[in-house]
């Protein structure tokens, strides 16, 4: 169980978006910090969500579950919040002695849904990032800003993405959104 | 009078009549107008008034160089001051205001400055009215300031949005004339990509005005096929109305777009694209140089460019007579621009002493009297030109005829546009031959590669002619690619560069003023600088009295400063300086060009950054809750925690006063969820937090708490808080609210940069977690109510924490204390934090269930004498300083700051030491008062003693308290000390223990 | 404003994205050691007009620091290396002879 997604909007009522915007609260996530090389950390992401370990800077997915590579030694992972404990359980099973670091942050996060329409270019006014599909392909994941706070997103093959942010600023993200999902100036880039 | 021809424009578009005002008189123009197109098509002929003398001002150029049509545009909140009238398109609607008038711009009192310009010499500002001082800010200032300056500021708040964008290129080309595009077609060929920026709404820039052809077409139509090839190849960006603003280290680039001129509402106006390029292409084109003879200024008189601009692009004629004055062949084309309008041209007045090239011969083949060795004596006609006085250009300004006309075109050559090369270090050279500065190929500016980063091209490389613009562009397009793109050039692009006809022009000869041999009363009306009224004889006193660099002559003279940075006269008037000092012009040199190239709306800088989405504001998920009901809040780095919670009329010190004594009397609930919480895991995690902390946190056991201090290595305290042993190898480091990500941030750095072989991760858990203090004597009955986790004395004891679900939540609990009673922090998954404290308040309800703020949590602790990171601490304070050595390990052989603390300075006895004070008569201390001590210092300043660090009102005790450091203060228990307020009084306190309440700590440990 | 690529996880970081840390390669003296040598660690601090080694935390991205090599004078980026690295690794100063010839190493 879990609060409402509870965010005002900032544009005027009615006001058409170049895409759509939507938070995703039973999103849960496990963050899990290890040497990713080790055959005990494969076999707890396995475990956990069931994906092999992600190479640098790419997701892993499997269905509703994922495993994100964030750092050298962290990945992020993804699954249903009511898969959460039982994840945590694996994981420490799998890990035995290992030094790691486990803990649920699907609280600690706000994630984002961004989808139909031109997801890239409302992005590309926020993040000093290339978003060019080339330069930033489907499943590989880019932790930047987005304006002044600390995020993470990665897009699927369908050009939708997935933006993580910090829980306390997720109106402001949705604030920044909106405001850049203005049909009326949506860029000619990223190209 | 200046008028719309019936027929042409190749810009204009008859059938879209555009209505404007213009000082409220209603005008008309066409779609594709400029402001200043528009304005001439009107016959406002005069637009403004000079800064300073308040001369009538028109119409000089038709481009980015304008010095005099600033305009104010808009009304109220969308009104925005120094709008170029020859840059900004005209708009259905759009309301254009003249600026530096008053009353009237044709009634300008300030035009007595003008009859009065004899006594206004260049630095006149500085030498008259320094004395007397008190005449300056109450007399002259607001007298100077009404008369002059450029535009108001707007008053409103900006209703118009803007918002920015990050770009990517290999190539950007900045300036979408011929060379922008044969670069951008070179370039994009490879493949790269490629951004072509244009600063107005057509492509092509001057050559479809100057006729040449290109690959056999007409510019117009090589332009538009090009632009057609670009638009379709999916790795090129095409950005008109974006001026390149700035190049920056790294191949950073500021650029503005407009987006919309008048935009529906909430919808955004301009857009900075924040562009890193790999090769910048600065394809900015030349700007055409006045030339200085008497009465250069005078609405008319304009740049022979553009004149023709105004012929060709908007079907605008200045004039039925126009006089061409020139030095170079350029400005022949105007000539035959004209006459192909069907308009009169009675001369061309060529200073050179020959003028025998292909272009004169056509004009005098078709009937034109061209006269070389030809000056303009002086210009003759006041709001506007009424005729012109000839001479020799070798002589001394001896009149040899009056030739009536309405405009004159004049043109002393041309300068490339070097401010994109310049930005970042790129170095000019002297081309003697054409008398200008151009980019140095050999010292240009460079990036990250150590490479040059920027590639100057066509005109503003120095290429002036179609033929050299058109190959330059080209080849700076292939290099661009090759270098910054990652195809090889020779795959894809053309190897032959578009091919320009123009006709051969004969070299120009440098004219710095005219005739050359102009005594002080003709050089006293020769204008350098329109926009800020510097004239030749203003350059040669500043000369004379000394200013010889180029950078103090600017200053002094202002030549070349304000909104448009001496486009049109920079070059001319260094070179008057260099003549006025005799030295070589390139030993003179430039002053520095500096972004952005034209000014940029400050909105657009500011981007999405403002109203709701100014600064991120951090909520806790219990933020909701404050809000509905009323709380004041007060900002804790970026949270938003609440001060107090008012009830009814209640004053924010009524609130305190009755939240502190809920807590001290019965319960308080407060939102602690804001305490930073850092998992620290590992089998050298103790090990590394008795690194980190000044007390020693191995030795802590599973389920017990214990509070810490952690310093930087200057030995100063920088942060403190709770740590919980959660297991063997699991500690829970609690910061201060504002120290979180900082806190996180120096450990990552120990772990990562120092002790890397250390087997430890931390977690910044802060968010993960909703935390509720309930503090009180009633504290334990209200989680009893809630039922779950035993929280009586004997099985949850003081400093210990419990892990379990309390009223089905799961929760941990630290029995921990912030205000000397019973209190209890309880962590839930911040999704369940708001049902936590729903649950909590209906709990708490049999007891008043109060919820208390920031300011409370302040008093309650202060009562205590429980220091708080940033009050009791400013970076300089030990916890040495704070009585704290009962947290410092005197056993640990080392810790982050053990060093520093062992300093002399730091040791020394008349340190200022933490201790309370309170005062004779009760009243609360002023914060950050000093206390005086006897005599005074060096400076003649009283000497000090200590200072207040925390007062407040404490309304347990119905007194003031504070806490203070004083030298050797613990020593001094019992001594008065006098702080000094702003008013006037010494207020007396006694030094006393800063514990001012419960001193056995008996309500905390029950 | 400088890219920086982070040589943890190969983004091309905007300036930005990143947060700096001053001068690289200090070794920190702790309880025990001379005035001197304490005030050296805290205080003294190069700055040279030329190559510098600087400590950076791609702070917005994946968290983790590197040390840079550059020219303050023209930011030049000659490397970017692991924090690790209690000196610059050989292939940095090659990297710097390569572009400086006659490069006479940090005084």
């Amino acid at each position: 169980m879990s609060e409402p997604a509870t965010l005002t909007t900032v544009t005027p009522a009615g006001a058409a978006r170049a895409i759509a915007i939507a938070r995703l609260p039973e999103q849960g996530m496990i963050m899990l910090r290890a040497d990713l090389g080790a055959a005990a950390t494969k076999k707890a992401v396995k475990a956990a969500v069931g994906t092999a370990m992600p190479a640098l800077r790419r997701i892993e997915a499997a269905g509703a579950r994922a495993a994100a590579w964030m750092s050298p030694d962290e990945v992020l992972l993804l699954l249903p919040r009511a898969e959460v404990d039982a994840a945590l359980a694996a994981i420490a099973k799998a890990m035995g002695t290992a030094h790691h670091l486990a803990a649920d942050v699907s609280d600690a996060r706000a994630v984002f849904a961004l989808s139909d329409g031109p997801v890239r270019a409302v992005l590309a006014k926020l993040c000093p990032v290339d978003l060019s599909p080339d330069r930033l392909p489907p499943g590989e994941v880019r932790r930047t800003r987005l304006a002044q706070i600390a995020c993470a997103f990665w897009f699927d093959a369908a050009g939708a993405a997935t933006l993580v942010t910090f829980r306390s600023v997720a109106q402001y993200a949705h604030d920044l959104l909106e405001l850049s999902a203005d049909p009326a100036a949506v860029p000619p880039f990223p190209r | 009078m200046s008028t719309r021809l019936a027929t042409g424009g190749r810009l204009i578009d008859r059938t879209r009549p555009l209505g404007f005002s213009f000082d409220g008189a209603r005008l008309r123009g066409y779609a594709g107008d400029t402001l200043a197109s528009a304005l001439l098509a009107n016959d406002r002929m005069l637009v403004g008034r000079s800064f300073k003398y308040h001369r009538p001002r028109g119409i000089l150029a038709s481009g980015a160089e304008e010095p005099n049509a600033l305009l104010g545009l808009g009304t109220g909140a969308r009104f925005e001051p120094n709008v170029r009238a020859t840059q900004q398109p005209l708009f259905e609607g759009a309301t254009a205001t003249s600026q530096n008038a008053w009353p009237s711009l044709a009634f300008d009192i300030g035009i007595l400055n003008d009859l009065a310009a004899r006594l206004l010499p260049a630095g006149f500002y500085y030498k008259t009215f320094i004395h007397p001082r008190p005449f300056w800010k109450h007399l002259f200032e607001p007298v100077i300031r009404r008369a002059a300056g450029l535009g108001r500021a707007p008053r409103e708040a900006d209703a118009d949005r803007y918002e920015q964008l990050y770009a990517f290129a290999d190539v950007l080309v900045a300036g979408g004339g011929v060379a922008g595009i044969a670069a951008a077609l070179a370039a994009a060929a490879t493949g790269a990509r490629v951004i072509l920026a244009e600063q107005t709404a057509h492509w092509g820039g001057r050559a479809p005005v100057d006729g040449d052809r290109i690959d056999g077409q007409a510019a117009a139509e090589w332009v538009a096929a090009a632009l057609a090839r670009l638009g379709a190849m999916p790795n090129v960006t095409l950005l008109p109305r974006t001026m390149v603003a700035g190049v920056y280290d790294h191949g950073y680039v500021l650029a503005e777009e407009t987006l919309a001129d008048d935009p529906a509402p909430g919808h955004a106006r301009r857009r900075l694209w924040r562009i890193r390029a790999r090769r910048i292409i600065a394809a900015t084109g030349a700007i055409e140089r006045p030339l200085a003879f008497a009465g250069n200024d005078r609405p008319g008189v304009m740049l022979a460019s553009a004149v023709r601009d105004y012929v060709v692009n908007w079907a605008v004629s200045p004039g039925d007579r126009t006089v061409i004055v020139t030095n170079n062949d350029d400005a022949y084309r105007t000539a035959l621009a004209l006459l192909d309008a069907g308009l009169a041209v009675p001369a061309i007045l060529d200073a050179r002493p020959e003028a025998t090239g292909a272009l004169p011969a056509a004009l005098r083949a078709r009937g034109v009297r061209v006269e070389a060795g030809r000056a303009v004596a002086r210009v003759l006609g006041r709001g506007r030109v009424r005729a012109v006085q000839t001479c020799l250009q070798a002589g001394e300004g001896a009149v040899i005829d009056e030739i009536p006309c309405e405009a004159v075109a004049m043109s002393g050559g041309w300068s490339p546009v070097v401010h994109l090369w310049s930005h970042c270090g790129g170095k000019l050279r002297w081309d003697e031959g054409r008398a200008m500065f151009a980019p140095d190929p050999a010292r240009p500016p460079t990036g990250a590669d150590g490479a040059a980063m920027v590639i100057a091209a066509g005109a503003a490389s120095g290429a002036l002619h179609a033929t050299d613009c058109l190959r330059d562009g080209h080849e700076a397009g292939r290099r661009a690619a090759a270098e910054g793109g990652s195809m090889p050039p020779e795959a894809a692009s053309p190897a032959e560069a578009p091919h320009a006809e123009a006709p051969a022009e004969a070299p120009l000869m440098p004219v710095w003023r005219m005739p050359q041999g102009a005594g002080v009363r003709l050089a006293a009306k020769m204008w350098l600088d329109f926009q800020n009224d510097v004239k030749v004889s203003d350059v040669e006193l500043a000369a004379r009295e000394g200013y010889q660099s180029v950078e103090h002559a600017k200053r002094y003279t202002t030549l070349g400063m304000a909104t448009d940075q001496g486009k049109t006269s920079n070059i001319n008037g260094l070179a008057v300086l260099a003549g006025a000092i005799d030295a070589p012009i390139p030993a003179v040199g430039t002053t520095t060009f500096r972004p952005p190239y034209t000014p940029v709306v400050i909105g657009t800088l500011a981007g999405e950054a403002r109203g709701a989405v100014f600064q991120p504001l951090r909520r806790t998920p219990i933020h909701g809750w404050h809000e509905a009901r009323g709380a004041h809040w007060e900002p804790v780095g970026q949270w938003r925690r609440p001060y107090c919670f008012p009830q009814g009329g209640e004053s924010h010190a009524d609130a305190v006063r009755r939240e502190v004594l809920a807590v001290r009397n019965a319960v308080g609930l407060l939102d602690a969820s804001t305490l930073g919480k850092i998992l620290v895991k590992g089998p050298d995690a103790g090990r590394f937090l008795d690194m980190l902390y000044t007390g020693v946190m191995s030795t802590l056991p599973v389920g017990k708490c214990r509070y810490g201090l952690m310093c930087n290595e200057n030995g100063f305290l920088s942060d403190d808080g709770v740590v919980a042993r959660l297991s063997e190898d699991t500690f829970l480091c609690h910061t201060t609210s504002g120290g979180a990500d900082r806190i996180h941030g120096w450990m990552e750095d120990w772990l990562q940069c120092e002790w890397w072989d250390w087997k430890v991760y931390t977690a910044n858990l802060t968010e993960q977690y909703a935390q509720i203090a309930v503090v009180g004597p009633k504290a334990r009955a209200v989680l009893e109510g809630l039922g779950g986790i035993d929280v009586s004395a004997e099985a949850f004891p003081f400093m210990a924490w419990v892990e379990g679900t309390l009223g089905g939540i799961p929760a941990r609990i630290y029995r921990i204390s912030f205000s000397g009673e019973l209190s209890y922090e309880i962590a839930v998954p911040a999704a369940r934090g708001l049902e936590l404290w729903e649950r909590l308040m209906d709990a708490a309800a049999p007891h008043g269930a109060t919820p208390y703020g920031t300011e409370a949590l302040h008093v309650l602790r202060a009562e205590k004498g429980f220091i708080m990171i940033g009050d009791e601490t400013d970076g300089t304070v030990t916890p040495q300083d704070l009585n704290l050595g009962w947290a410092i390990s005197k056993k640990k052989a080392d810790y982050l700051g053990k060093r520093g603390q062992e300093r002399s300075f730091l040791t020394h006895p008349d340190r200022w030491r933490l201790v309370g004070l309170e005062t004779l008569d009760g009243s609360v201390l002023p914060d950050g008062a000093y206390a005086v001590a006897e005599g005074t210092n060096a400076n003649g300043q009283r000497n000090t003693q200590g200072r207040v660090t925390s007062t407040y009102f404490s309304p347990t005790l119905g007194r003031g308290i504070a806490m203070g450091l004083i030298a050797r203060g613990p020593e001094r228990m019992g001594e008065v000390v006098g702080f000094p307020t702003l008013d006037g009084r010494v207020v007396q306190a006694r030094i006393c223990d800063p514990v001012f309440y419960d001193k056995a700590g008996e309500k905390q440990n029950v | 404003m400088l890219t920086l690529t982070c040589p943890n996880c190969g983004v091309a970081a905007d300036e930005t994205e990143l947060a700096p840390g001053g001068e690289a390669h200090l070794k920190r003296f702790g309880p025990g050691a001379s005035d001197d040598d304490f005030e050296a660690y805290m205080f003294a601090r190069a700055n040279p007009k030329g190559i510098h080694f600087e400590r950076w935390r791609h702070a917005y991205g994946c968290g983790k620091w590197f040390l840079a090599a550059r020219c303050t004078a023209t930011l030049e980026v000659f490397a970017t290396y692991p924090a690790q690295s209690a000196a610059p690794p050989e292939a940095v100063l090659a990297a710097i002879r390569a572009r400086r010839p006659g490069w006479e190493g940090r005084s």
